[in-house]
């Protein structure tokens, strides 16, 4: 399971020059507009046809150039989610949740169906007409389609970005599931930090056309040298729920210390993802006492980034690696340099989701 | 109604409606190819293709006439190939008529098919190709339909039409009853004989009620192909 991604494409002063690999799973492709997201993922679909390239799907070659080799999109098996859901106005939800499987050479079975229509939660909107349906809805429909015709990769070009909080908040345990559950390497284009922090295994950042940083979501959130500037991010790690405290509280172990949290009802043992926000993070240089803070975590100065008047100070907790963005004038003060010994106050702690 | 109208009369109606009928008909196709040309591909001399389909429109139909009968006349270029090859012959026949119709309405239906094409959302027929519709598949599952209420708009307005055409069937195919003469060319030929001018009367009453009833039956039928949408 993997994306070989290599592309030159020249569109009046924009120049995208990009390579990068992904291992599978989900591959966010993280930037701001103009980065060139969608021209990759369009590329890789077969809507762009683009100057010089290569792109390989488990494998399986869908363009290169220098082979004079061009799959057209129909005959790529690489579904895209748009922003815009694009429904088919004139069919059922179920003639346009059916449309790519009529249309697949191995077709997913009648379980396969049932599993999706119930995993999207789609079981009520079957006999209905796009056009009456809200953007959350929508946008789950445009992802069993998708899914339904079997593809051997996912292209999803920000599928949240027309839906507000609220919805967005509907969608994303579906495809957190989805992700979890189907193993189908996905690129995931977005500029939500929450999406990425939440959904990504892999982070491709992109600038100007070009691959800015690249590597796993543990890593790439806290280097402070490929986030520098960028708004401001946070660990993201895993832990394990270790144990329920009798005062309500619930431990979390993860590999260089734990967290106490609000309480999880989830089993002993259950693998979380978990998210420190850089901004959620006061450090000290020594420990601190009596303080309202329940999580306090011995760590090393890593690498340090100034950008303007903060700095983004990375700590290396154990084998975990956190980041915390604090203003040039602390830092300056308490001397933060690389190997100083630091305490991180975690102010709040984010369970995103299961671990896996 | 058929019973109120004498026996030339309603021959001339039902004349009219057949060959409006065959006409719209068989120029769909052709005007469904030339709208999705026109909407969708782009090349060089595209003004000049769409200025062609757009003559008929601006042309005085005796001059449409006129070139049909020199190019579909048993003696022209194509009517005499026709004949010979197909046993195909257009003048004074109502398949003559029906050419004459079929051409002077194009422009009608290829309008309101193209407005219909260019209206629906290019981004959906992207997103069939991203899920395996090849070229065909999309322009059967999806093109299509989606300009359902652009053809039946347009095969309605053009019939309509149709029904009024007189310049360019008279000139092609001559003003022969029970073959050419449709309801416009009846009321012409009425109107040649001293005192026709009741049994004119007669016939514009039914053509005023004819052009009502098809213009609402094709308000009516667009709404509906456009709710079915």
């Amino acid at each position: 399971m993997s994306v070989e991604v290599f592309l030159r494409h020249r569109r009046g002063a924009f120049v995208l020059d990009v390579a990068f690999e992904t291992p599978g799973g989900v591959t966010a492709l993280f930037g701001p507009s103009g980065a060139g997201k969608t021209s990759i993922v369009s590329a890789i679909a077969g809507l762009l046809r683009p100057q010089e390239g290569r792109i390989a799907v488990n494998g399986r070659v869908l363009l290169d150039t220098a082979a004079r080799l061009f799959l057209p999109a129909e005959a790529r098996r690489t579904a895209m989610v748009f922003q815009d859901s694009r429904l088919f106005p004139h069919m059922s939800v179920e003639d346009n949740l059916l449309f790519g499987w009529r249309r697949a050479k191995a077709k997913a079975d009648a379980a396969t169906i049932a599993h999706v229509v119930e995993l999207l939660g789609l079981d009520g909107l079957l006999g209905r007409r796009p056009r009456g349906l809200s953007g959350g809805e929508k946008s789950r429909v445009a992802l069993g389609r998708a899914l339904l015709a079997s593809p051997d990769m996912l292209l999803l070009d920000e599928p949240l970005a027309s839906l507000d909080a609220a919805r967005r908040d509907e969608i994303l345990p579906y495809l957190e599931k989805l992700a979890r559950e189907t193993r189908l390497p996905m690129l995931y284009v977005s500029h939500s930090v929450e999406e990425v922090a939440r959904l990504a295994d892999a982070i491709v950042v992109l600038q100007d056309g070009r691959v800015k940083a690249q590597g796993s979501v543990f890593d790439l959130l806290t280097d402070v040298d490929a986030i520098a500037g960028a708004p401001p991010l946070g660990a993201v790690f895993e832990a394990t729920l270790a144990g329920q405290r009798t005062d309500g509280l619930s431990l979390l172990a993860f590999d260089g210390g734990s967290l106490t949290v609000t309480k999880l009802s989830r089993p002993l043992g259950a693998r979380l993802r978990v998210r420190l926000r850089a901004e959620d993070i006061m450090l000290a240089c020594e420990e601190p006492r009596a303080i309202s803070a329940n999580n306090v975590l011995p760590c090393i100065v890593g690498a340090v980034r100034a950008h303007g008047d903060q700095a983004d100070v990375q700590l290396l907790c154990g084998a975990t690696k956190l980041v915390a963005r604090i203003t040039g004038a602390s830092r300056a003060r308490l001397g933060l340099e690389s190997g100083v010994s630091a305490f991180a106050i975690v102010k709040s702690v984010t369970v995103e989701r299961e671990a896996g | 109604m058929i019973e109120i109208l004498s026996p030339a009369e309603s021959q001339a109606l039902l004349l009219s409606l057949w060959v409006s009928g065959v006409a719209v008909a068989c120029a769909l196709p052709f005007a469904f190819a030339t709208a999705l040309l026109l909407a969708r591909a782009r090349f060089a001399g595209k003004t000049l293709v769409d200025g062609i389909v757009h003559l008929p429109l601006v042309l005085p139909p005796v001059a449409v006439g006129f070139l049909l009968l020199m190019a579909f006349g048993t003696r022209g270029p194509l009517g005499g190939w026709l004949l010979a090859h197909l046993g195909i012959r257009f003048v004074f026949s109502w398949t003559g008529a029906a050419l004459a119709s079929a051409l002077i309405t194009f422009p009608l239906q290829v309008r309101a098919i193209r407005l219909a094409l260019e209206a629906s959302d290019a981004g959906l027929g992207e997103a069939a190709r991203t899920l395996g519709a090849g070229a065909l598949d999309r322009l059967v599952n999806l093109t299509a339909p989606l300009a359902l209420p652009g053809i039946v708009s347009g095969a309605i307005t053009a019939f309509a039409a149709s029904l009024g055409e007189f310049g360019a069937i008279i000139t092609f195919v001559s003003n022969i009853p029970g073959q050419t003469q449709t309801l416009p060319l009846a009321i012409y030929a009425a109107l040649q004989i001293p005192g026709g001018e009741a049994e004119a009367a007669r016939l514009c009453v039914l053509s005023i009620l004819l052009a009502l009833a098809f213009m609402t039956a094709g308000e009516f039928a667009t709404r509906v192909a456009r709710a079915w949408r």
